[in-house]
């Protein structure tokens, strides 16, 4: 069932199959010149097992010119030339494509060429062959690479590779890795001395390989001391492994809970502080992240830098359309929230519609800047991925801001003034309208903020700040109205629980637990977790 | 089969239906031939439909510039079902009675097929439907164009079995299309000798973007010593965030492949691909399938569109294959009425873009050839692995208890869509 193309092999192959079968026996005669040109010419075919095959038996060639190959091909250069039915190294520059000689690096002119499509199991083997071939790499970081490739490579051959590699190897952590793969490989040992000290070296090991090694040896190791050890490295290991999990759940429950945060906390300005039932909130923070979308636009060479000024392009897009929605619109309806809420609904509506008109219907895509992909390998189980790192950070900044803003500065005083008393702020002479529409416009401005990070982790389409409308509202609420403290608490515990109970729950599950919590929570504390008091609170 | 947001639906559906009905200017009623278009072309599923309805309007022109058919033109009548499932049944309503139209092209989810599949059985209309679809039904009324299970979810799996797999992670969105596929692999796992431990099964609510703990998951199960894959039925823009958690939590396509069942060119044409190399798909047509009929396709669908950077994927191919058995059927038959055009298409044949032949079978599902390709840098997929032959589209699962004894075949005598080969009975409608 594996392909549909046997039949198309030409007899080249078949000649370079016979002497791979050759080679395979004698495994000490290298490939000669012409039998690595018979085997590139395998890989013009179209059948991956023979292509399969070429890797595999130019990987066991001896020839020196045999790594540039495998990169070449593990790299996408090679193609198959159209017209000479030869496998050559192809280079584009613009609309022209360069040939060379693959074996010679002689070039050939230009011509039209046809890729050499890999799959994944020729990468894999092509990632083995390389790594093979640069453990004695003079770069240290390609032998650590080699060496973490190779492990739980069992064969003889690369134990012996291995072990001629340690007896040179001068960097440490090259060593180590080489220690510990060759420690894997030795628990398969006859003798049961060696079985031990592999078991020993493997103590405290996270790689999974390790434990997938140790596991037979616990089971059924015929010699009881081997058979002990194993067992409690293995328990010391699951231990280990235990502690790592706990610690990878925390990481996603405060990440999913900085996205929350990041949501709600503009929701607990124009909600919590002002009271208003904003439904264009979600919309808001769409706005941010089309903010970023139209910066990285605008700045196609300037990915890793262009997500930085976002930020305030954001801040001001967002804050300026809530100042504009409160002028317009809100200061008519302070203190009606129904009327309120279905305006503002009404105005969620419109801006999705102008989205939709003027940017596009469909998603756009939002570039990820290098420093916010890949992750932080803390050790081989516990890994952190970058994105969510920096924006956990971020939320934990924007929240800092947040606070200085409304405890140190002038017009967070007269925020606190007019949410308090109103009429008592204005006959102290704060102009309690100007302090309104700024109020809601920093609400706004934070939202657009949150925006800006959410495009790295979702997709950035006119209706996704619906999907943040409902669990912003939940984590002020769940917090308590009127209190920042309780938005960034509540949401983190929000987080962790959803984290914490996902894996035996499932998603769904786990969401609408999470939302069961919320309603009976408020039914024995209405007003959240950190209500407010005194007397503002009572009107 | 894919809907980015069920909230979305549920608010805006009813207030912001348009209810549009744009009818393609042509000749007088008695000299045309009425072709209905049923795709969403608001809404959240007006990302892959419209595509689909440019794909008909496209046929329609076409066959209109080889004079027509029973010499008569074809005028297409397009209307808005606004990707809200209970407006398809009325629009399919407004169709069939009030512009008498000869078939239908249309429907994407498996819900929309649902709502309309009445409508078309009590007004005794044709629909042709275009997307690969969870299986367990045959209608007098429906053909469907697209893969049933047989023809894209099981060969998927026994490509990964071949490559060696032994774990397996059922991961999709959290309604019927998934459900139904993950069941009937789970079932096929099993028969294989797959153990329990071996299986990993996980749902997801539309448009999940927190991807952090299950890919954590995958990678986990994935790490036990033997070769893992994924099969993905996650539907919709989920896949973006999805991708791109696999891609930072560095599990790459040689570790642990994902292949997946609703990611085509369209989809990937707003991804940035480079991370994503070596994942897989099975479809039943990729746009990168080097044929002399596939590139005449291509060369019209861009002079049709008057964009040349217009990709074309599967379920625009059920379309064409679909309307040319259509054609086919009205001109041996002679008439368009349904009941004779529906005993007509049976035993038709036409080429696919692919190669080999699509044939309509008596269960009013197609043969296909079944295609497995992998990702590319430039958001194309390169075939790794093909059918040597069609593969015929199979209405009741083989491995489902209750599906395994029922047969479709609308050819007399038997002429049911779910009959009881071992009890030698007809369910009916109550058996859907």
């Amino acid at each position: 069932m594996s392909s549909s193309r046997h039949g198309t092999r030409g007899n080249a192959p078949i000649l370079a199959k016979l002497l791979l079968f050759l080679t395979c026996l004698t495994l000490t005669t290298g490939l000669s010149a012409e039998t690595l040109e018979a085997t590139l010419a395998q890989l013009a075919e179209r059948s991956f097992k023979v292509k399969l095959e070429a890797v595999e038996s130019i990987a066991t060639s001896e020839d020196g010119r045999a790594l540039s190959i495998l990169e070449a091909l593990a790299a996408g250069e090679l193609y198959t030339w159209k017209g000479v039915p030869r496998v050559v190294i192809g280079r584009k520059s613009g609309r022209t494509m360069h040939l060379l000689d693959p074996l010679t690096g002689q070039a050939l002119g230009e011509g039209r060429a046809k890729k050499i499509i890999l799959n994944n199991a020729m990468r894999v083997a092509l990632r083995g062959a390389i790594a093979a071939r640069t453990l004695s790499s003079p770069d240290p970081a390609a032998r650590l690479g080699a060496a973490r490739e190779m492990l739980g490579d069992t064969s003889p051959a690369a134990t012996k590779a291995l072990a001629t590699q340690l007896e040179r190897e001068q960097d440490a952590e090259v060593r180590a890795a080489i220690t510990l793969a060759l420690a894997i490989a030795r628990l398969g040992a006859q003798e049961a001395d060696t079985r031990l000290a592999a078991v020993t070296a493997l103590e405290a090991s996270l790689y999974p390989e390790a434990r997938n090694a140790l596991l037979p040896l616990a089971e059924a190791d015929p010699d009881p001391a081997v058979k002990a050890a194993a067992t409690k490295t293995l328990e010391d290991i699951d231990q280990l492994l235990a502690w790592n999990a706990r610690a990878e759940t925390l990481f996603f429950g405060l990440s999913l809970g900085s996205v929350l945060v990041l949501a709600a906390i503009g929701l607990a300005i124009t909600f919590g502080v002002m009271g208003v039932i904003n439904m264009a909130h979600g919309e808001l923070i769409m706005l941010g992240a089309y903010t970023t979308y139209l910066v990285q636009s605008a700045l196609p060479g300037w990915i890793d830098y262009s997500l930085v000024l976002a930020i305030p392009a954001a801040f001001i897009v967002s804050g300026l359309f809530g100042i504009a929605i409160e002028r317009t619109v809100i200061r008519f309806l302070y203190g009606r929230p129904l009327e309120t809420l279905l305006a503002t609904f009404g105005i969620s509506l419109i801006l999705q519609q102008l989205v939709r008109t003027f940017i596009s219907a469909q998603n756009v895509v939002v570039q990820n800047p290098s420093w916010m992909s890949g992750s932080w390998q803390i050790n081989p189980a516990l890994a952190l991925t970058y994105n969510r790192l920096y924006i956990l950070i971020f939320a934990l900044l924007v929240f800092a801001a947040l606070l200085v803003i409304l405890r140190r500065t002038a017009l967070g005083l007269e925020v606190r003034a007019v949410s308090q008393n109103r009429a008592m702020a204005r006959a102290m002479g704060v102009r309690s309208e100007r302090v309104d529409a700024l109020t809601f416009g920093l609400g706004a401005g934070i939202a657009g903020v949150a925006g800006v990070a959410l495009s790295q982790l979702t997709n950035v389409g006119p209706n996704m700040g619906q999907a943040y409308i409902i669990d912003s509202f939940m984590v002020v609420v769940f917090g308590g109205v009127g209190n920042l403290w309780g938005t960034l608490v509540g949401g983190m515990t929000l987080g962790i629980a959803n984290k914490v109970m996902e894996p035996w729950a499932g998603a769904v599950l786990a969401k609408i637990l999470v939302l069961i919590f919320i309603i009976l929570f408020i039914q024995k504390r209405p007003r959240g977790l950190f209500p407010q008091r005194g007397r503002a609170a009572e009107g | 089969m894919r809907i980015s947001s069920l909230i979305r639906q549920v608010v805006l559906g009813s207030g912001l239906a348009l209810s549009l009905g744009i009818t393609v200017p042509g000749h007088a009623a008695d000299d045309t031939i009425k072709v209905g278009v049923l795709h969403s072309l608001s809404g959240t599923m007006a990302i892959s439909e419209t595509t689909l309805k440019d794909t008909v309007l496209m046929l329609v022109e076409e066959q209109n510039k080889k004079g027509g058919l029973l010499g008569k033109e074809l005028e297409a009548v397009v209307v808005d079902p606004a990707s809200n499932w209970p407006l398809f049944a009325e629009k399919a309503r407004e169709l069939l009675e009030k512009d008498k139209v000869a078939a239908v092209f249309g429907c994407w989810t498996s819900v929309s097929r649902k709502s309309v599949l009445p409508v078309f059985e009590e007004l005794n209309g044709l629909l042709f439907y275009p997307v690969q679809y969870e299986g367990e039904e045959s209608s007098k009324n429906v053909f469907y164009t697209g893969a049933a299970p047989n023809q894209q979810a099981i060969p998927a799996v026994d490509y990964l079995m071949d490559q060696g797999v032994e774990r397996w992670v059922l991961a999709g969105t959290d309604y019927v299309y998934p459900r139904t596929t993950n069941k009937i692999l789970e079932a096929y796992l099993k028969q294989k000798g797959v153990a329990d431990e071996d299986i990993l099964i996980n749902y997801t609510p539309f448009g999940h973007s927190d991807w952090q703990s299950i890919v954590s998951d995958i990678k986990k199960f994935g790490s036990a010593g033997k070769k893992t894959a994924v099969v993905s039925t996650i539907n919709g823009d989920a896949n973006v965030p999805f991708y791109k958690e696999l891609g930072n939590q560095g599990i790459s396509a040689e570790n642990i492949p994902v292949v997946a069942f609703s990611v085509g060119e369209e989809e990937l044409s707003g991804i940035d691909t480079k991370p994503l190399v070596g994942h897989l798909a099975a479809w039943n047509y990729f746009m990168s399938v080097d044929t002399p009929e596939n590139a005449t396709f291509i060369e019209a669908w861009h002079a049709f569109t008057k964009d040349s950077k217009r990709v074309t994927n599967d379920p625009m191919e059920a379309h064409l294959i679909g309307f040319n058995l259509w054609a086919k059927a009205v001109e041996k038959a002679g008439t368009t009425d349904t009941d004779a055009v529906e005993q007509a298409i049976i035993g038709l044949e036409t080429p696919n873009l692919t190669g080999g032949m699509a044939k309509m079978l008596p269960n009013h599902h197609i043969t296909k050839p079944v295609l497995i390709g992998e990702i590319q840098e430039d958001g194309q997929f390169a075939v790794v692995w093909e059918t040597e032959e069609t593969v015929p589209g199979d209405a009741w699962s083989d491995y489902l208890p209750g599906s395994k004894d029922l047969k479709a075949d609308w050819t007399a005598p038997i002429k049911c869509g779910n009959y009881n080969t071992k009890t030698e009975t007809c369910l009916g409608s109550e058996g859907m």
